[in-house]
């Protein structure tokens, strides 16, 4: 802990589609130190997703970052040339993705997905590539690994699948893991490995990882920090014990009490009201009062400041200010 | 997930997944039987054009004009000869080889070019506009004539009509790789490529192109047929194969003035290039059924 690996400046990722410039992502910052786990935590289309992909600089073709910056060690990343963005990619900044399935390219064998990143990046040999690709696998906890990189990836189990993404992710030492929600396609016993894995291995390699999930489960198991974003603005932020003992936005609390207590018999679970707005919605004020129960005429007028709770923990919403938790 | 298969049911997939797809795939074609027909009759091909010097008595291009127009089954010439005496069994052998090279040469020129645009526009939708318009206009010409205008304008030879031929492929050998790559490459595993930093090139021709090869093999394969019989028309028509190779349009067309005298003279080569078409065709047919994954239900 302690350096700075990430920065990200409010950033602002547009799209541009029929209906003209939508903002996907305004003003977000955020930062992540080296050796800690961010989750990002919110509804689809809350513009997670894209904040992760604005990072590693693979936005859709029609995508763009329109302001702000991301600084990776320091040094700004988000306008590189597409050569010297690619060099980062795989090799500085990693990432898995959600549906092991389809993350591996079915006609070739893990062997040979698992050398490209070292070959590209490390200029390694084949034979040299191979017995660190088998090397790799036995740190994801691959059993059989000589067999394993012969075979195709529906020759393996959705965990196993998972585990040789991880593999061929950090092959390169990656300092930035940018992990989108990588255990939801998977069973819970399996999903509970997998979250342990990135935790073992993110001590192990001192690196950051910046998880992306709706799943307040894995957010307190692997979270360090975490940020709440709500259509495609950054709600809440903080430690994590702060965001679950503690939350302020009313959007937070929400997510929190929409998750099944089992401890607690009396618990009910309290949905959101309404649904996440399309892009296109032009909303003044805050742009959760929609669905807020607490929303005041000043939330449905003015847009939130941000509030310092405590020295991690900040929040963007009105009723911080009037003192009403 | 396939853990939570219960172990009957893990039992028959894991008997099913120790094939390979290759494997999977020879074994529907061997189960189409006119597929099979298809294969022996390419298999005889192939041996006719590799062992042509073992397998015949007399040179293709000698004449003996002492023996000319000698009929079916005649002594040392079970096929006969032709006007100027030379052995029709021999021709037909040896054009076998012909046939071949040619319908390779020109099938190979053809993936080459139809791949590279098909990549290219498939994965760049910028240059998709250009090379599909590009791909629309060759499209435009029928085949024959675009074919007759290119040896018009390199000059009658058969490594021409090769070249002629390949042209003509490329702009359906294109449609189908274009097709193909726009559906894989946004598969998210060409997501995860690029996030490990593969290179553009890199992605196309290692990740996307394997994706592809199915339906490639299976044009292949049909435009051997159409290669084959585009050469020999083409000879036919006195623009490919000159006197005296022995290629089987050419033969055709020396052989049509003697059709009432010795129809063997066109009969021959004329079945020699409809099985091989024939061949091909059914080949290529049971192919696409073999590799249709739809196809698995059976």
């Amino acid at each position: 802990m302690g350096e700075t690996l990430l920065e990200v400046k409010n950033i602002v990722t547009e799209f541009r589609t029929a209906d003209g410039q939508l903002p996907a992502v305004r003003d977000v910052s955020f930062s992540l130190q080296k050796g800690e786990t961010l989750c990002i935590v919110g509804e689809s289309g809350c513009g997670k997703s894209i904040t992760s992909l604005s990072v590693i600089g693979l936005l859709p073709s029609n995508g763009k970052i329109t302001n702000g910056e991301v600084l990776y060690e320091g040094s700004p990343i988000h306008n590189l040339s597409p050569e010297k963005m690619r060099q980062i990619r795989g090799n500085k900044i990693s990432m898995i993705f959600q549906e092991p399935m389809t993350a591996l390219n079915p006609v070739l064998t893990i062997g040979f997905q698992l050398r490209e990143p070292l070959m590209l990046h490390h200029k390694l040999s084949k034979g040299e590539a191979t017995k660190q690709g088998i090397e790799l696998l036995k740190q994801v906890g691959i059993p059989y690994p000589e067999k394993r990189m012969n075979q195709y990836p529906h020759e393996l189990s959705g965990g196993m699948r998972q585990r040789v993404m991880i593999a061929i992710a950090l092959s390169c030492n990656p300092g930035l893991l940018i992990a989108d929600e990588p255990t939801t396609a998977l069973d819970v016993t399996i999903q509970a490995q997998i979250l342990d894995l990135i935790n073992d291995l993110k001590s192990k390699l001192n690196m950051g990882v910046m998880m992306i999930t709706h799943d307040m489960g894995v957010v307190a198991e692997v979270a360090d920090r975490v940020m709440v974003m709500y259509a495609g603005k950054k709600v809440e932020e903080g430690d994590v014990e702060e965001i679950f003992n503690n939350p302020k936005h009313p959007y937070t609390i929400g997510l929190l009490n929409s998750v099944p207590n089992v401890d607690d018999p009396d618990f009910e679970l309290e949905p959101i009201p309404g649904s996440l707005p399309s892009l296109s919605e032009q909303i003044t004020g805050c742009r959760f009062h929609a669905r807020c129960k607490f929303a005041t005429d000043k939330c449905r007028s003015h847009e939130p400041a941000v509030f310092q709770v405590s020295d991690t923990h900040k929040v963007s919403c009105w009723l911080e200010e009037e003192g009403v938790h | 997930m396939a853990e939570a298969v219960p172990a009957l049911g893990a039992k028959i997939k894991r008997a099913k997944k120790k094939e390979s797809s290759f494997l999977v795939t020879t074994k529907r074609l061997l189960k189409n039987k006119l597929a099979v027909v298809g294969l022996v009759i390419i298999a005889i091909q192939i041996a006719l054009a590799i062992f042509a010097p073992l397998l015949t008595f007399h040179d293709p291009v000698k004449q003996n004009l002492k023996i000319s127009e000698l009929p079916m089954f005649s002594d040392g010439h079970w096929l006969g000869t032709d006007n100027y005496g030379r052995d029709v069994w021999s021709r037909v052998v040896f054009g076998a080889r012909i046939s071949l090279i040619v319908g390779i040469i020109a099938v190979s020129l053809g993936l080459f070019g139809g791949i590279i645009l098909g990549l290219l526009g498939g994965y760049y939708q910028k240059l998709d506009g250009v090379i599909m318009r590009i791909v629309d206009l060759l499209f435009s010409f029928p085949g024959i004539l675009l074919a007759m205008l290119i040896i018009a304008i390199l000059g009658t030879s058969l490594v021409n009509v090769a070249i002629a031929i390949s042209i003509w492929s490329i702009p359906s050998c294109a449609r189908i790789v274009r097709g193909s790559v726009l559906s894989i490459k946004e598969k998210e595993y060409i997501m995860a490529m690029k996030s490990l930093g593969a290179s553009d090139l890199r992605i196309m021709v290692k990740h996307i192109l394997p994706n592809a090869t199915a339906p490639i093999i299976v044009f292949a394969t049909m435009r051997m047929a159409t290669a084959i019989l585009s050469t020999a028309s083409l000879s036919y028509l006195g623009l490919g194969a000159q006197p005296p190779t022995p290629e089987w349009g050419a033969m055709i067309s020396q052989g049509q003035a003697f059709m009432w005298t010795s129809p063997h003279l066109t009969i021959i080569p004329g079945i020699a290039i409809m099985l091989t078409v024939f061949a091909f065709n059914v080949v290529g047919d049971g192919l696409r059924d073999a590799i249709d994954p739809n196809m698995d239900i059976q």
